[in-house]
């Protein structure tokens, strides 16, 4: 499994990464290989508020709802369009063509507060 | 928690196991699409070891289960089985079962998992008659065998024995790779396949031998997950979902299963009354027009925004590839074609009303 070194993590398997003043956010390699396939992923408006902890977006599998976190607060200021049509990017590609969501106006010591690589390894008990 | 005979098979072929009515069940390997499209184009295994099996005996057995049951026991020939329902006096579901007729004093029900303990209790309480009632749901293991091509390898490995062409809801006692089995032509995918009920201690024996066998067909075992697609597609009720004991069965899709005419039975009195006054509400099924899943619980609203019904299950399947799912809607708006929206997440989202099923197999 998969841990990129330069991603930030939370305990709800999200993943932050911060380019210039963007955070891009998906979830992580284990979280997608909890929830199994996805067929929808339910994405916030582009310049809607989120709050740290709070509901970012829902993503789907055959079986059930699972919420997704924010793992900062900041504006929306991109969503992945591409999971529209294809929710299984998140599946095949965690960190990459499958992140749901670019943040925004956030505060950088929210993002160095959050799990290293190492730390979120331990977690999940990899 | 209990464990079905097949739990160290489960997890040796990596399935993921969850609680499910009390027991550990995988509810995938592979993945739910993959296992779905198994069973849609070839074959799917699935252990089914934790539904109940309850003999019926005696000789009046039959009399037992026409006051016990909704459908029409005497219609039944020995070797055939029928889709059935216990009612309470309400005329509410407490459980759908499959009656299986062996002889005219033998007959064994196949019984949900979540239910068994309490639909024996009840089957024990209410029977007015000396029928013998017997739990027997600790001796038998149970394998689904559903795909296309699920006959075929039955075929493969038991030649003489499945020669005869068993028809739909017919079943036979034979003995397969030594075990002594009953095979009988039913499933909850919407596919052509077979239930095969056998010794517990011999489950884990046969399912590998289906598994190696199937090889060659492409079979894929297959968890709950995949079974609650393939029945959603198929539009077979689930208990808990589109059957409570709290709903009537005529409201819940069930209607063509009630026998009012064969005398009385539990429930027969409600449902008459029901009838009489007119139905009120009707089982559905809907499409979303709109991005998003609406699932079991999510509140549905006509075009006016007045509440009209609620979805019993919902998801996203792999053969329809649309966002889909039934719902109990009142009578005015269950008609297909008419326009609906559905509250998910405190968003509206629009749908319609289509006939059901959303898949028809071989059978449906």
């Amino acid at each position: 499994m998969d841990f990129p070194s330069e991603y930030k993590y939370t305990k709800d398997h999200e993943w932050v990464l911060v380019v210039g003043n963007e955070a891009t956010v998906g979830i992580t390699e284990f979280a997608q290989s909890e929830l199994g396939e996805l067929v929808f992923v339910d994405l916030p408006s582009v310049g809607q508020a989120v709050e740290q902890n709070g509901a970012l977006c829902v993503v789907e599998s055959t079986k059930a709802a699972s919420d997704v976190y924010a793992p900062i607060s900041g504006i929306v200021a991109v969503v992945n369009e591409a999971l529209q049509d294809e929710p299984g990017l998140v599946n095949t590609s965690p960190y990459g063509d499958g992140w749901m969501v670019k943040i925004r106006d956030f505060s950088q010591e929210e993002v160095s507060a959050l799990m290293s690589a190492d730390e979120y390894k331990a977690l999940v008990g990899a | 928690m209990k464990h079905t005979p097949l739990y160290d098979e489960h997890v040796a072929l990596g399935g993921k196991m969850v609680s499910f009515a009390g027991w550990q069940m995988p509810v995938q390997y592979k993945g739910i699409i993959a296992e779905h499209s198994a069973v849609r184009e070839r074959v799917g295994l699935f252990d089914v070891s934790h539904m109940g099996e309850i003999w019926v005996t005696g000789e009046e057995a039959e009399r037992c289960l026409q006051y016990l049951t909704c459908n029409d026991v005497a219609r039944l020939r020995d070797g055939m089985a029928q889709y059935s329902a216990l009612l309470n006096d309400d005329g509410g579901v407490i459980d759908d079962l499959i009656v299986y007729r062996f002889a005219s004093d033998r007959y064994l029900l196949c019984v949900n998992a979540s239910n068994t303990d309490e639909v024996f209790e009840w089957i024990v309480r209410r029977n007015a008659t000396d029928a013998v009632i017997k739990n027997v749901s600790d001796e038998f293991g149970q394998i689904a065998v559903q795909g296309p091509q699920a006959l075929s390898l039955l075929k493969d490995m038991a030649p003489e024995a499945f020669v005869s062409g068993v028809k739909r809801f017919g079943f036979v006692e034979v003995i397969l790779e030594g075990i002594p089995t009953i095979i009988a032509r039913t499933g909850y995918t919407g596919e052509d396949g077979v239930e095969i009920f056998l010794p517990a201690k011999d489950t884990s024996v046969l399912w590998n031998r289906l598994l190696e066998t199937g090889a060659v067909y492409g079979i894929e075992p297959c968890g709950l997950g995949a079974r609650d697609s393939l029945r959603l597609e198929a539009a077979y009720p689930l208990h808990g979902h589109e059957l409570s004991k709290d709903v009537s069965i005529l409201e819940s899709g069930l209607s063509w299963i009630v026998r009012i005419s064969k005398g009385d039975f539990i429930g027969r009195s409600a449902l008459c009354a029901s009838r009489d006054e007119g139905m009120k509400n009707s089982l559905v099924g809907f499409f979303l027009d709109e991005p998003g899943i609406a699932r079991q619980g999510d509140v549905v609203r006509s075009k006016g925004g007045e509440v009209v019904g609620v979805v019993t299950s919902g998801t996203k399947t792999p053969t329809i590839q649309r966002a889909l799912g039934m719902a109990r809607v009142s009578v005015e708006h269950a008609k297909a074609g008419t326009p609906l929206v559905f509250v998910v997440r405190n968003r509206e989202i629009g749908g319609h009303v289509v006939s059901l099923p959303f898949y028809k197999g071989l059978f449906a």
